[in-house]
């Protein structure tokens, strides 16, 4: 199957620092990808870069096999972006700022009214929709972002550090909103987090990032065979992430 | 064009919902309302007696009642209303945390400055449009005089032309709102220019025409020398677009006026005088004596947004 994303010697460069140094990368379609790394690591950068937002230093990328880079627009329409610590306007309503996201996606008001009510009913908001976003709590924002990236049907989403912030069951149910995407709805997600073992509990394959290189790809049971050596019959992605994290950026091939 | 149409609609019911609109609405009825009393009033009691001259609805604009004229107060104070609409546009938005998925979406970002700016302009038209019917329905009452459609012509060249002026004011605020990141920074950075524009620029226009052309204090000045030092303050203070605006509006609504030399204050009695041996210039020859002002001035909101516009494509969005 075509990658839905792909990515090769992904590169770069703010002055003399590497964000992102040579990254390739592929993620074939429906499939939950984990993103690590320690703070700095370039992954944020990354999604910037595969979304069309931060111009590459080198390297290419290809979302559903646009280019970002020269068809922004076209793979704005195909993907959606949850930033870290997304914020709203404060002073609307959260079906007020749906709405807005819905028409600058090109939705009409008629057909957006029910997508609306869909996608807050799907992240448990359906009865704080007339709210200001001004009265939501951190995890109520964290879902009310969900049902914005959700809104324009995408393909594939990147969430950058979705669970941040939030409390167990708050992280709880983002996680299975996060699984459901990918089993009920088909959509690739590309997703970033410092929580191993969540990550550990929802994503296929994972990547880690290091200093702007990636030093692993793979399951967490390839990854524990390649770094730990054959015999454990399950590795923790707490030890294969430790493991790489101490070799460094340069153990990578 | 549809990303454009969304940022448009949603800007401009930010603007009409917004306190700062309720502000500045409350600030020029006020203002409005009293020039009105007080020009219209003034006028009444000087013609009396007289015949109504050509074109007296004009004066309602530009003769100096109690504090000052109209035309004198949007030139003064218009700036700062394209200032207060624009100076937070972008930087609000990355403030808010919005910026990251406002460009996420699938529209180009230019249209995100667009928008604003025509919300923005909009917002402007209203209000300017607001005062200038508001003036003429009081005025009308006080001075009991319909304007004729040459007046009326006058009137609506004036508001295009103050439109332009404000929406220059607030292409230079959207513009200070994408270099700065700091609203309170870019708020006083817009101030800051606009008192450099207002007062320091007529001022050294002034002492750049005495260091070139020396107009001698004691004796006769020659013709030709005053003349020249008044050119040279002239184009030297057409760096500042309040003096472009001034300059243009007084042809516009003073048909007496055949050329945008500086202002020689007339009361309305000797204007009338005046007029007895002049013809008023037609509307179309105003127009045409102000066109080269005009152009300038959008020409130089147009280079607000060539710099917005570069600007802001190349700038991170990242929120952290
Ligand atoms: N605009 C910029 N100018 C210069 N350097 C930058 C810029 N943006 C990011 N960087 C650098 O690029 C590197 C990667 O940053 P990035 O935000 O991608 O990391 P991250 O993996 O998302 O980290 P975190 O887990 O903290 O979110 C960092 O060292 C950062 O300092
Ligand atoms: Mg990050």
């Amino acid at each position: 199957m075509e990658p839905v994303i792909e990515m090769r010697d992904l590169t770069k460069r703010y002055g003399d620092q590497v964000a992102v140094d040579r990254v390739t990368l592929h993620v074939p379609p429906g499939e939950i990808f984990g993103f690590l790394g320690p703070n700095g690591a370039g992954k944020t950068t990354t999604i910037l870069m595969l979304l069309g937002l931060s111009e590459p230093t080198s390297g290419w990328a290809r979302i559903c096999g646009l280019d970002p880079t020269r068809a922004p627009v076209k793979v704005k329409r195909i993907s959606g972006y949850l930033p870290e610590a997304v914020g709203f306007y404060e002073d609307m309503t959260a079906i007020d700022n749906l709405r807005y996201v819905a028409r600058l996606n090109g939705i009409q008001d008629s057909q957006a009214r029910m997508r609306i009510a869909e996608r807050l009913a799907l992240v448990g908001l359906a009865d704080e929709g007339k709210k200001r976003v001004g009265a939501y709590s951190r995890g109520m924002r964290q879902r009310l972002g969900i049902a914005e990236v959700l809104l324009k049907d995408p393909r594939v989403v990147f969430l950058d550090e979705p669970t941040v912030g939030l409390d167990p069951d708050g992280t709880q149910r983002m996680l299975e909103m996060i699984q459901s995407l990918s089993r009920e709805r088909g959509i690739t997600v590309f997703f970033s987090s410092h929580l191993l073992d969540q990550v550990q509990r929802i994503s296929a394959r994972v990547g880690i990032m290091l200093k702007g290189r990636l030093v692993a790809v793979g399951s967490i049971q390839e990854l524990g065979q390649q770094s730990l050596g054959v015999g454990q019959e399950r590795y923790t992605l707490e030890e294969v992430y430790m493991r790489y994290f101490r070799q460094g950026p340069m153990a990578a091939a | 064009m549809r990303g454009l149409s969304a940022v448009y609609r949603k800007e401009l019911e930010d603007h009409f919902s917004s306190a700062r609109f309720t502000l500045l609405l409350t600030l020029i009825l006020m203002v409005s309302l009293i020039m009105a009393y007080t020009t219209g009033n003034g006028l009444r009691k000087e013609l009396e007696g007289f015949a109504k001259p050509a074109l007296v609805f004009l004066l309602l604009f530009t003769s100096t009642g109690a504090l000052f004229s109209l035309a004198q107060f949007v030139a003064f104070f218009g700036p700062l209303i394209g200032l207060v609409l624009g100076f937070d546009a972008i930087n609000r938005e990355r403030a808010q945390r919005t910026l990251a998925k406002l460009v996420a979406q699938p529209i180009y970002r230019d249209s995100i400055i667009n928008g604003k700016f025509l919300a923005g302009l909009t917002t402007v038209t209203v209000l300017l449009a607001g005062i200038v019917l508001l003036i003429s329905g009081l005025g009308l009452r006080e001075l009991g005089v319909v304007p004729g459609w040459e007046e009326v012509g006058r009137l609506a060249v004036y508001l295009v032309i103050s439109v332009l002026y404000v929406g220059f004011w607030l292409g230079l605020a959207i513009l200070a709102s994408v270099l700065f990141r700091g609203m309170a920074t870019s708020a006083l950075a817009v101030l800051a220019l606009w008192i450099f524009l207002a007062f320091f620029v007529p001022l050294g226009a002034t002492l750049v025409a005495d260091s070139v052309v020396p107009v001698p204090t004691t004796g006769q000045a020659e013709i030709d020398t005053v003349l020249r030092h008044e050119t040279i303050k002239r184009a030297v203070s057409y760096v500042s677009p309040i003096a472009l605006y001034t300059d243009a509006t007084s042809v516009i609504l003073d048909p007496m006026r055949k050329t945008t030399r500086a202002l020689v204050l007339v009361g309305p009695l000797e204007r009338l005088s005046l007029s007895r041996f002049q013809n008023p210039l037609p509307l179309g020859q105003s127009a045409l004596v102000v066109a080269p002002h005009l152009i300038l001035l959008v020409a130089l909101t147009f280079v607000c947004f060539a710099i917005s516009y570069a600007a802001f494509m190349r700038q991170e969005v990242r929120t952290t």
